[in-house]
């Protein structure tokens, strides 16, 4: 591990180079077309600038942010709104107001209020349910046409009223004389007023993530250098990507009463020394993770149109990337809660009948530094394989030159419910650019849950 | 210092191990810190034995000798257990108080120069921390543990008759404070270790880590080990202060215990509660009191000496051994000496009956195993499910258990399948129903599955006469409240459900029945002869029973009880005579079955704490009222015709092969019955006793009653 993090990344030949030196290798499948299936192509994805929580987006509803990328999509891929037979969304913390969150954008963002809606929520990989429930819809012949896509707005959360007071505001509507009210008020006591937070930390073992991936990191032996290091590299691939505009999937956006927002606030390369004088976040005063190596809390939307390729050829389009095989994985949520990228690549690679040596584009969520090395040392272990995975041999490195070239979660940010969709963009621009034929989008969720996903670049 | 801390994981220290191995301890250098590492290859456990003891001074003389070492880390190299105590086998083989005074003292000295030398140790603990071990923590300068179920701290002493011996009783009133100390000590209750960080007696916690690149428990060690070394180094540079901020509410009890009257108030509140508790009895925790207070009252070398003096005297005296006794027969019954089962039992079936079917269910469901718990109504299951739920919530409630894994567990509890490896019937103690029960669900089990009876009076063989394969029956006996109890006696099984397990031969009564009912019948005998209920429960408590003895047929049921008189005086014969069943008939007529239907010999309501006499049962003692005799009635008398019948039906037992040792039937005696564990079980006081004296009041009370009375 220390030796491909030593890798300076600084020193990372340039894509176009890389992309002639993996075309002489054969591939060991020409292409994951299936008999009797129908191909699932992606048109186009496009998303919000991703910002730091509490920016610019701070006044927003999560349907405005959402509404924003549907919009989007619509101007960058023109597609007629009665076309489009479906739209899902995926979203993490609800806002109550607008519980069907997919609806709400499209009535607002100038779809056909003729196509149905819905929202389908799956912690960090919620638009990847949501892009391959489009998947199986239009597979199985019941659409042509979806957009998929997801949002998060975390600069503002439901906080309620504790569960005593609402309790007491419910009785008291129901309460029908003056002596029932007075009766119900005078239970009231000044505790009921605090509020209740929505919880950061997972459900059934009420332990936050960081504090999983603090523990997950020193399961696998991952130092505090080798996680800086790693969020360093985010960074700076971020950075590099940005000025160089190939983060091409990102659509400018008018904020209302602010000015036009065009690009990720939240990338910012440091140094390895001002990030070791950070204090650990959650494990303290001796745990490695910090808010230096870890995701920052993200407003964003992104969204995808995916079709069946015959309908997007009849309709002139030309697809970027075809959706192949995927794969969701869970295990127990309390030591495995981040592990689900390494369960889920080999199986979605199997499933595929690929190898690793296959892929051209890795796309890996990354939550925490700490919780992507622990994944990469868990697929470099024979021990871990064959202890845990039920495997002879080890599952293998993603090779790192290959690995999230243009920055991640780290660096561009993390709205949970949106993050899926840039994943797949990631992947099916890559290999358009650098000219790959697979790309392997892999992430972890809350609830010990993973997914995988094989994304085909479309022949050229 | 984040660096050397963000580096602790990847090991660039040269590790050099010293050349000698020894039996318990090694130690090897990481830079500039000493890891001292535990490990005795001879037993399981680690435990404080004279051999450590030295090999633990060897190794420190050289770590303070060496120039190259700044301070050290003290840890278990055995996953889950840091030091489980003293070892008690090097108190049995010392012959006088003074000689255990000396192993006090020795100790003493040992953990003195620990915590005053110049190289800071800290005590690195995962695991149990009991005991001496505690002792040997708390003399460490800091102390890191790992935050799991299995690490915790305690000082268990007091259940063996004695006091922590090696300077707890002076250490720890100073880390957290005299009220806290007096219940560590007299408890004796396990301390998890995050409320042991909330009480001072930590200075940190590290995370238990779960799966990664080696097995999560031997990982774990390594983790707090290099997360130990971290501190070790701050503390030498003095990055760290062993100091710990008080919260205000500690600091308002610290200032007010240093005022002398408080200190004098608290002292005495807690000899009453004491005196209250123990009737007495026990001499070790007024001991404990004791020394605690003269340390802080007169000063720690005062101190010392009354511990290592108290000590001395604590074990040689009859109540400890009778408790290091019960100490050793628990061990003993806790292994299964059958060896593995053919086929594990993962699913079992328990049928009806529900306080009893329910405790069962709960701890089975607890060790995961599948359960499906069946009664003859739906409102009746209801009732058992509840119950279960119930404890399972009373657990989330302690915080011993997260809502989610509740759930989990609750889940273990299944519905209506038949293909179960082991049924446990506990319907009513009636003998057709048995035979009903064990038709009905021997037409639906598969061929392997054990039947199991739990039965408290009936012959196993008299139960499996209907079974179509008799050798699949079994009889198993559990205690109320299931969950609490230590015990289930049983007649062969390898049931992991974490109990106390003794084996006995088929028989009427088998061993703990059989042992109950002559005391029961006597109980009557005494109440016919006008003794009132007040004054014979206040006989036995005195004696040091748990429950009077009155009480103790109402806890038990009296239809139960009635039902066990019957049945064994019918087996066995005059032996089981001398109180007239009439008293518990009528009782049962009356609808006086104890506590279940709230009123027996008293009256019990929910919500009133007092218990009041039922007076109905006056007239039915008037009725049968015998008239005592005066050469065998007074109070110590009274104690001494229950206790006789007691030991002599115990003797008995092991005499017919029922019971295979006599520590079992201590064993059973003490945690099942509630015998006073003072005398440590019915053997145990015979020898404590006398036999020949124990014969001669049996043969006084044959003389004036009978043969019930006959020394066997």
């Amino acid at each position: 591990m220390t030796t491909i993090l030593t890798y300076p990344f600084k020193n990372l030949p340039t894509a176009s180079k890389w992309a002639l030196r993996f075309s002489v290798q054969t591939k060991t499948k020409k292409t994951l077309a299936k008999p009797n299936i129908r191909n699932v192509v992606v048109v186009d994805g496009v998303r919000t600038p991703f910002l730091l929580s509490g920016t610019s987006y701070k006044d927003l509803m999560p349907h405005d942010l959402a509404r924003a990328a549907l919009t989007g999509l619509l101007h960058r891929t023109s597609v007629p709104k009665e076309v489009v037979d479906y739209i899902i969304f995926g979203t993490v913390i609800q806002e109550v107001k607008t519980s069907n969150v997919a609806r709400e954008a499209a009535l607002g963002a100038g779809f056909s209020d003729k196509t149905p809606a819905h929202t389908v929520t799956m912690a960090c990989i919620s638009a990847n349910q949501a892009m391959t429930t489009g998947v199986g819809l239009i597979a199985s012949g019941q659409c042509d046409v979806i957009v998929a896509g997801g949002v998060e707005l975390m600069s503002d959360v439901p906080i309620r009223h504790s569960r005593k007071m609402r309790k007491l505001m419910l009785d008291l509507n129901k309460a029908k004389s003056m002596g029932q009210r007075l009766s119900l008020i005078s239970k009231f006591r000044f505790n009921f007023l605090a509020p209740e937070l929505p919880a950061v930390s997972e459900f059934s073992t009420s332990e936050t993530m960081g504090h999983s991936a603090d523990r997950l990191a020193a399961a696998f032996a991952v130092s505090r250098l080798e996680q800086d290091e790693y969020a360093l590299r985010s960074h700076s691939l971020a950075k590099k990507a940005q000025d160089e505009g190939l983060l091409s999937d990102v659509v400018p956006f008018k904020v209302p009463g602010k000015d036009t927002v065009t690009k990720d606030n939240g990338i910012r390369p440091s140094s390895l020394e001002q990030m070791a004088k950070l204090k650990p976040a959650f494990i303290k005063p001796y745990g490695t993770v910090t808010a230096a190596n870890s995701s920052f809390l993200t407003d964003g939307a992104s969204a995808m149109l995916i079709m069946a390729e015959e309908k997007a050829l009849a309709m002139g389009y030309k697809p970027k990337a075809y959706l192949r095989d995927f794969m969701y994985v869970s295990q127990d949520p309390k030591d495995q809660l981040l592990l689900g990228p390494t369960y889920a690549t080999p199986k979605v690679l199997e499933k595929a009948g690929l190898t690793m040596n296959d892929i051209d584009a890795f796309e890996f969520h990354e939550a925490f530094s700490g919780q992507i090395l622990a994944n990469f040392k868990a697929m470099d272990s024979d021990w871990f394989a064959e202890n845990y995975m039920g495997r002879k041999t080890k599952v293998g490195l993603p090779p790192l030159e290959k690995f999230n070239n243009w920055g991640g979660s780290l660096s561009l940010g993390h709205p949970f419910g949106a993050t899926g969709c840039r994943l797949v963009m990631a992947a099916a621009n890559r290999l358009q650019k650098e000219g790959g034929q697979y790309g392997l989008v892999a992430a972890c969720a809350a609830g010990g849950q993973g997914h995988a996903m094989i994304v085909e670049a479309y022949p050229k | 210092c984040s660096e050397p801390r963000s580096r602790y994981i990847r090991r660039n220290f040269t590790e050099s191990s010293a050349l000698l191995t020894r039996t318990h301890i090694n130690y090897g250098v990481k830079g500039d810190v000493a890891v001292i590492r535990i490990k005795s290859s001879t037993s399981k456990v680690n435990t404080l034995s004279k051999e450590l003891h030295s090999e633990f001074m060897e190794v420190m003389n050289e770590v303070w000798a060496t120039n190259q070492i700044r301070n050290a880390v003290l840890i278990s190299s055995k996953p889950g257990r840091f030091i489980a105590g003293a070892d008690i086998n090097m108190l049995a083989t010392c012959k006088t108080p003074q000689e255990v005074t000396q192993v006090s003292q020795e100790a003493q000295r040992t953990f003195e120069k620990l915590e005053k030398a110049a190289k800071p140790v800290i005590a690195a603990i995962s695991g149990s921390c009991l005991g001496g071990g505690l002792e040997l923590a708390i003399s460490c300068q800091y102390r890191i543990a790992t935050k799991d179920g299995k690490t915790i701290l305690g000082a268990p002493e007091v259940l063996l008759g004695i006091l922590p011996g090696a300077g707890g009783t002076q250490r720890l009133p100073e880390m957290v404070g005299v009220p806290a100390v007096f219940d560590m000590m007299l408890t004796s209750r396990n301390i998890h270790a995050d409320s042991a960080k909330k009480m001072g007696l930590v200075d940190q916690l590290v995370e238990p880590l779960g799966l990664g690149i080696k097995p999560p428990e031997e990982w774990t060690i390594e983790y707090l080990e290099a997360v130990a070394i971290t501190f070790a180094k701050g503390l030498a540079d003095k990055k760290i202060s062993p100091k710990r901020d008080q919260g205000l509410v500690e600091k308002l009890t610290a200032y007010t215990m240093t005022i002398p009257f408080v200190r004098q108030q608290v002292y005495k509140k807690v000899e009453e509660k004491v005196q209250k508790e123990t009737k007495g009895l026990y001499p070790a925790p007024l001991k404990i009191i004791d020394v605690v207070k003269t340390g802080i009252e007169r000063g720690s070398d005062a101190g010392y000496l009354s511990e290592s003096q108290k000590f001395g005297s604590l074990a040689m005296i009859s109540e400890s051994k009778a408790l290091m006794g019960l100490y050793h027969g628990q061990v003993l019954c806790k292994k299964n000496k059958f060896g593995a089962p053919q086929k594990d039992v993962k699913r079992l079936a328990i049928l009806g009956e529900g306080l009893k079917g329910a405790g069962i269910t709960q701890v089975s469901v607890d060790k995961r195993l599948k359960t499906i718990l069946k009664d003859a109504t739906l409102t009746r299951l209801g009732h058992g499910q509840q119950q279960v739920f119930k404890g399972l919530n009373y657990k989330v409630n302690k915080k011993a258990l997260t809502s989610f894994e509740r759930d989990s567990i609750f889940s273990n509890l299944t519905g209506n399948v038949l293909k179960v490896d082991m049924v446990i019937e506990a319907v009513f103690e009636d003998l057709s129903l048995k035979h009903r029960v064990l038709k009905e669900v021997e037409a639906v089990i598969p061929d392997h599955c054990v039947f199991a009876s739990n039965t408290s009076a009936f012959p196993i063989s008299e139960i499996a006469a209907v079974s179509k394969r008799p050798e699949k029956v079994i009889g198993m006996h559990y205690f109320s409240p299931m969950d609490k109890m230590q015990l289930a006696s049983a007649v062969a099984v390898s049931l992991k459900q974490g109990k106390v397990i003794i084996v006995v031969m088929d028989g009427p009564g088998f061993y703990t029945t059989r042992c109950l009912a002559p005391m029961m019948s006597e109980v009557i005998r005494i109440l016919q002869e006008g003794v009132d209920l007040e004054k014979l429960d206040s006989l036995t408590t005195s004696f040091g029973f748990p429950v009077g003895a009155a009480t103790l047929v109402d806890e038990v049921g009296v239809d139960v009880a009635k039902h066990m008189a019957e049945d064994l005086r019918k087996a066995l014969g005059e032996r089981f005579g001398g109180g007239n069943p009439e008293l518990l008939t009528q009782m049962v007529s009356k609808g006086f079955l104890g506590r279940k239907s709230g009123k027996g010999f008293y009256i019990y309501q929910e919500s009133v704490k007092s218990k009041n006499l039922n007076s109905d049962v006056d007239s039915i003692l008037v009725s049968l009222k015998m008239p005592p005799k005066s050469e065998v009635s007074p109070g110590e008398d009274i104690q001494f015709r229950l206790v006789t019948r007691f030991v002599n039906e115990a003797v008995m037992c092991l005499r017919e092969g029922i019971l295979a040792t006599p520590a079992e039937g201590d064993i059973a005696a003490v945690f099942g019955l509630g015998f006073p564990p003072c005398f440590g079980g019915p053997f145990c006081f015979v020898a404590l006793y006398g036999p020949q004296k124990i014969v001669d009041r049996l043969k006084k009370y044959e003389a004036a009653y009978g043969k019930q009375f006959t020394p066997c």
